[in-house]
């Protein structure tokens, strides 16, 4: 009897430990890699990163990776927000429980997590190809294909947090409108929607965080481009892409470039879910 | 010229709402369809691009393993296997690790220091993949180089530096071969597997302890009443309860290993070969498209197309079978 409550006392000790060792080594690791990114981001850190491109190889900056960046995601974002919204008010208000809302509520969560780089090729396939044949090959890859792309993977965020949020609407608050004789659209688009307003714009920006250092999708896409441009018909290039070409290239003085491009992004993903973390419990204390 | 009646307005008025409102449906509904066309239209893409080398190879496609652009002969077995033993790799890592932290943050840990460590966790999942790639390629590979490699080849592998072969390698069956190689840089399948590892660690271990929070908390407390230590309450009574969740979850992270792209292309070496030691580079199907589609065109294009169907495909059932091993346990709940 007694050896029993000692195995047992010393099972638990043991998972215990073992429990919080684990916790150490995922935190270690976390640390491990922003470490890395700091130390290496801030020592690369120019103001020619801001004001050169990349035309210059080593002496140059990555200012036509950034705006490329910007226009992408904004254009990924401008396509994924509104369809999102939209999507996510019809499971959320008119598809809840009824057979074809469900199954798109359920895809919808695998496209969540489905590979971006066939999606990447799926944009190629519908936008890039298209675009080729059509100008006799003078527009083939571009930013506005990189931005479908990306709208394709912030979709799903955005339709997703915009079910859930509006699910979190009291019903009383519908009741009460409907009750007025105000119509259904205008209750979602008046109430409803602004009822959820600081939830959705947390799915957006988790969104634009998801999208803004995905690299995947763009290399067969939006491309690259050693210059600046800003018209989206142009191919262009993107932070991601630059990191994943000059981390490639032997030359220590790329690798420098590819790690501050690394901290930029990382500063930018780690502001904007901080950011929206800020407004999701802004907005629960307002309702307490 | 009749006057209008307050009636007339109002009939008027509600034949217009319900115009406004029936539009406004198709609108919603529309772009609801848009995700199902996503899905849709991402297969329909890679299969249309891949009908070449469907129809060049048929399903010797599947079990060929020659990848040779010379003689534009295409094989999905290389890339298929490294896929697949990455996830494999990176799973039997991530599973126990993502379970003690779950563990670790719903049962033991103070209840102060909870939200900030899961915080802390899921900035993990928040970095993008290519400053796990970065990692990888810079920091972790040569670390691995230097120091756990020469271990692991030494004590474990059947190629060792000094040529006399360890007791495991010589006894155990397939460890010698599996650790075996002389190839002397970092970059490898096992390397791959960990960065992959540490990716999914916070996908699953997230979920993880979602589902733990949900056992009822009287269940637990009947379990410790009858005397139950907290590692028993977590192995026979929390554990069984959200089973079908937690592989859910585990699921959910093999899905997110097998697309990963980036951080796999950095640390995998890129070799068209198939390796049976895991210190070895190798390639994944991610990383093939990836290094591959901007200069292939003809059948070496179409055969990549077809790599990403089979690659979209599988991630396919396997996310299916995790969103419908996850949602058992809410339907227990009845929600």
């Amino acid at each position: 009897m007694n050896t029993l409550y000692l195995r047992r006392r010393i099972t638990n000790a043991l998972a215990m430990t073992l429990s919080m060792l684990a916790t150490l080594v995922g935190l270690a690791f976390l640390a491990w890699i922003l470490w890395e990114t700091l130390r290496q981001g801030i020592s690369a850190l120019d103001l020619k990163l801001f004001t050169k491109i990349t035309a210059y190889g080593e002496d140059g900056g990555l200012a036509n990776a950034m705006v490329g960046s910007l226009v992408i995601n904004f254009i990924g974002i401008a396509i994924a927000t509104p369809i999102g919204v939209l999507a996510g008010t019809w499971l959320a208000e008119y598809a809840n429980r009824t057979k074809l809302g469900e199954s798109i509520r359920f895809l919808n969560d695998i496209l969540l997590s489905a590979p971006s780089i066939v999606m990447g090729l799926f944009v190629y396939t519908i936008i890039v190809l298209p675009s080729t044949a059509l100008t006799h090959g003078s527009t083939t890859f571009s930013g506005f294909a990189g931005g479908v792309a990306l709208a394709l993977i912030a979709l799903p965020v955005i339709v997703r947090t915009t079910d859930e949020m509006l699910r979190l609407v009291p019903s009383t608050l519908r009741e009460a409108a409907l009750s007025l004789g105000v119509p259904q659209w205008k209750l979602t688009l008046q109430i409803l929607i602004r009822a959820a307003r600081s939830g959705i714009i947390t799915g957006v920006l988790l969104a634009l965080a998801r999208i803004s250092g995905e690299t995947a999708p763009l290399l067969f896409t939006a491309f690259g481009n050693n210059y600046m441009a800003i018209n989206p018909i142009e191919k262009m290039s993107s932070l991601p892409q630059i990191i994943y070409q000059y981390a490639n290239d032997p030359g220590d003085a790329m690798h420098a470039l590819a790690w501050a491009g690394a901290f930029v992004i990382t500063m930018f993903v780690l502001l904007l879910s901080l950011g929206s973390r800020l407004i999701l419990s802004r907005t629960k204390v307002s309702h307490d | 010229m009749p006057v209008a009646t307050p009636t007339d307005i109002l009939e008027q008025r509600s034949r217009r709402d319900v115009r406004h409102e029936r539009l406004f449906r198709w609108l919603l509904k529309g772009c609801a369809l848009i995700v199902l066309a996503a899905l849709l239209g991402a297969a329909g893409a890679t299969l249309w691009g891949g009908r070449d080398a469907f129809a060049t190879f048929g399903w010797h496609f599947l079990v060929s393993s020659s990848w040779d652009p010379g003689n534009d002969v295409y094989g999905a077995l290389v890339p298929v296997y490294g896929t697949i033993v990455t996830s494999f790799i990176a799973l039997l890592i991530a599973v126990p690790i993502s379970f003690g932290i779950a563990l670790y943050l719903s049962e033991v840990a103070p209840t102060w220091l909870r939200t900030p460590v899961a915080s802390a966790i899921e900035l993990l999942a928040g970095i993008p993949s290519i400053i796990y790639g970065m990692w990888g390629l810079f920091v972790f590979a040569p670390f691995f180089a230097n120091h756990i490699k020469p271990w692991l080849t030494n004590n474990l592998g059947n190629k060792p530096d000094d040529g006399k072969l360890s007791w495991v390698a010589e006894h155990v069956p397939f460890v010698g071969k599996l650790f075996g190689s002389d190839y002397p840089f970092g970059a490898s399948i096992l390397v791959a597997g960990i960065v992959l590892a540490i990716m999914v660690i916070p996908f699953i271990s997230s979920v993880m302890r979602e589902v733990f929070q949900t056992v009822p908390t009287r269940l637990k407390e009947s379990a410790y009443a009858l005397g139950s230590s907290t590692w028993e309450v977590s192995w026979d009574i929390v554990l069984p309860y959200t089973r079908s969740a937690v592989i859910g979850g585990i699921f959910l992270g093999l899905g997110r290993a097998l697309g990963e792209t980036m951080a796999v292309t950095f640390v995998l070496g890129n070799a068209m070969q198939l390796s049976a030691s895991l210190l070895d580079p190798g390639t994944s199907i991610a990383s093939t498209i990836a290094n591959q589609f901007s200069e292939a065109s003809g059948l070496q294009k179409s055969s990549l197309m077809a790599l990403a169907f089979l690659l979209f495909v599988v991630t396919f059932i396997v996310l299916l079978i995790a969103r419908l091993m996850l949602r058992r346990l809410a339907s227990k709940e009845g929600r």
